[in-house]
């Protein structure tokens, strides 16, 4: 079916303060109706206060194959991380 | 259960990559859409997840039939808002199998034109009130024992979509066993109603689960794939230890006469459901199968006019649009 309505990923923040955080996705024919639809789907529970929605395909994603090159250099910088630090018990808190 | 009986599809490639896959899978990581997958891992979670869905949208038919007769307003609001998260469901569902590469309308299609199958249990009817109580508590108590563990499927967005499945469905339980404790507590002929409900959709409840495994040739592989977590006789066996002390609870007789604790092995040993029966609602011969499918292709015909009119509005709009700037 060609006329199929197009699917949209939808973003919600909660209560608290947090990211809009992805939450799932739905049809719809324009934004508007997008927007309608999650309130609908996705916040029945007071789950957000805010939505975005962005078309599915609009989203440009890294690859799974691309794994290697991206993720592993950040493997070997454990210094990066403030445990890898020896501070002394003396000195307090840091 | 909402999926039975779904057939596994062989797995047909490449040696290494399928120990590869299989080792991720053992490692408890997730495969999410862009990962490398077997064919065959596609095409069975595409219909079990399918199956899945179309189950939650049919499912709405039984209990939408009651929504402009329930006893009271507020029987009603809760009526309607379990029917609505039902229409969520299929929707969390449909997004899941859609990341496989299988669109909306063509799932859509399947399931109008009996390629893709829904659960056996919307083949039966809900005659009054006290069905709409049983169907809550037996058959969204059964989808629980069920989805629970396929929060911890291999398949990423089956799992998520499952996880928010799994947070609304507990609430559909409790409202039904708040319905028929209602009429159970009620008066002699209320009460008469709900062993009458219990009787009658007990057995098909138990073939929600699928087959006996015994019989049930296409799980070996969905196991070991995780988009299987137990087998059909684990989580029936689980139902039934779960509901029989609720049904004493509520001062109901127990529907099946062949239920007896089993200190042995401490679990309630009961009479299977009639398989033949089962075989045959699933073939299309239930009470309601005829009814149920031409209910959704009239709403798929008659809703028509409104997505193809959204549609051609939102494109009009989009042109508008671009023309301005």
């Amino acid at each position: 079916m060609n006329n199929e309505w197009p699917l949209w990923e939808v973003f919600i923040r909660g209560q608290h303060g947090m990211s809009h955080r992805h939450v799932g996705s739905l049809h719809a024919p324009d934004a508007e109706m997008a927007i309608k639809n999650a309130r609908d789907v996705y916040t029945r529970r007071n789950e957000g206060l805010s939505i975005w929605v962005v078309e599915a395909n609009h989203i440009a994603a890294s690859s799974p194959s691309d794994k290697g090159p991206l993720y592993e250099p950040s493997e070997s910088k454990v210094y990066r991380h403030p445990t890898f630090f020896d501070i002394p018990d003396e000195v307090g808190a840091m | 259960m909402y999926a039975q009986m779904v057939t596994t599809e062989a797995a047909q490639d490449d040696p290494e990559k399928l120990a590869a896959f299989q080792a991720r899978i053992d490692a408890g990581e997730k495969i999410e859409p862009k990962d490398w997958m077997p064919a065959a891992y596609r095409k069975t979670l595409i219909r079990q997840i399918g199956q899945h869905a179309h189950s939650e949208i049919v499912g709405q038919l039984p209990e939408g039939n009651w929504i402009t007769r329930a006893p009271t307003l507020e029987r009603k609001a809760i009526l309607l808002a379990k029917v609505q998260d039902e229409a969520g469901h299929g929707l969390y569902l449909y997004c899941a199998a859609e990341t496989l590469g299988v669109s909306r309308d063509e799932m859509t299609e399947m399931l109008l034109d009996g390629r893709m199958k829904y659960s056996s249990i919307f083949n039966y009817p809900t005659l009054n009130w006290s069905d709409i109580g049983a169907v809550g508590w037996l058959v969204d108590g059964a989808a629980i024992i069920n989805q629970v563990p396929l929060q911890r499927t291999s398949f990423g967005p089956y799992a998520r979509a499952m996880v928010r499945v799994c947070k609304e469905e507990s609430f559909h339980a409790r409202q039904g066993f708040d319905a028929i404790r209602k009429m159970a507590e009620g008066t002699p002929a209320q009460k008469k109603m709900a062993q009458d409900s219990v009787n009658r959709l007990w057995f098909p409840a138990l073939m929600m689960f699928g087959p006996s495994d015994k019989d049930s040739v296409h799980s070996e592989q969905s196991m070991a794939w995780k988009i299987k977590m137990n087998t059909n006789d684990e989580l029936r066996q689980k139902f039934v230890d779960q509901t029989v002390p609720q049904i004493e609870f509520l001062g109901l007789d127990l529907p099946d006469p062949g239920t007896k604790w089993n200190e042995e092995r401490g679990h309630y040993d009961y009479t299977d459901p009639d398989w033949s029966e089962f075989f045959d609602v699933i073939k299309g011969n239930g009470p309601c199968n005829v009814d149920r499918l031409a209910a959704r292709n009239k709403a798929w015909e008659d809703g028509a006019w409104v997505r193809d009119g959204l549609m051609a509005h939102a494109k009009k709009k989009a042109a508008a649009k671009v023309a301005a700037e």
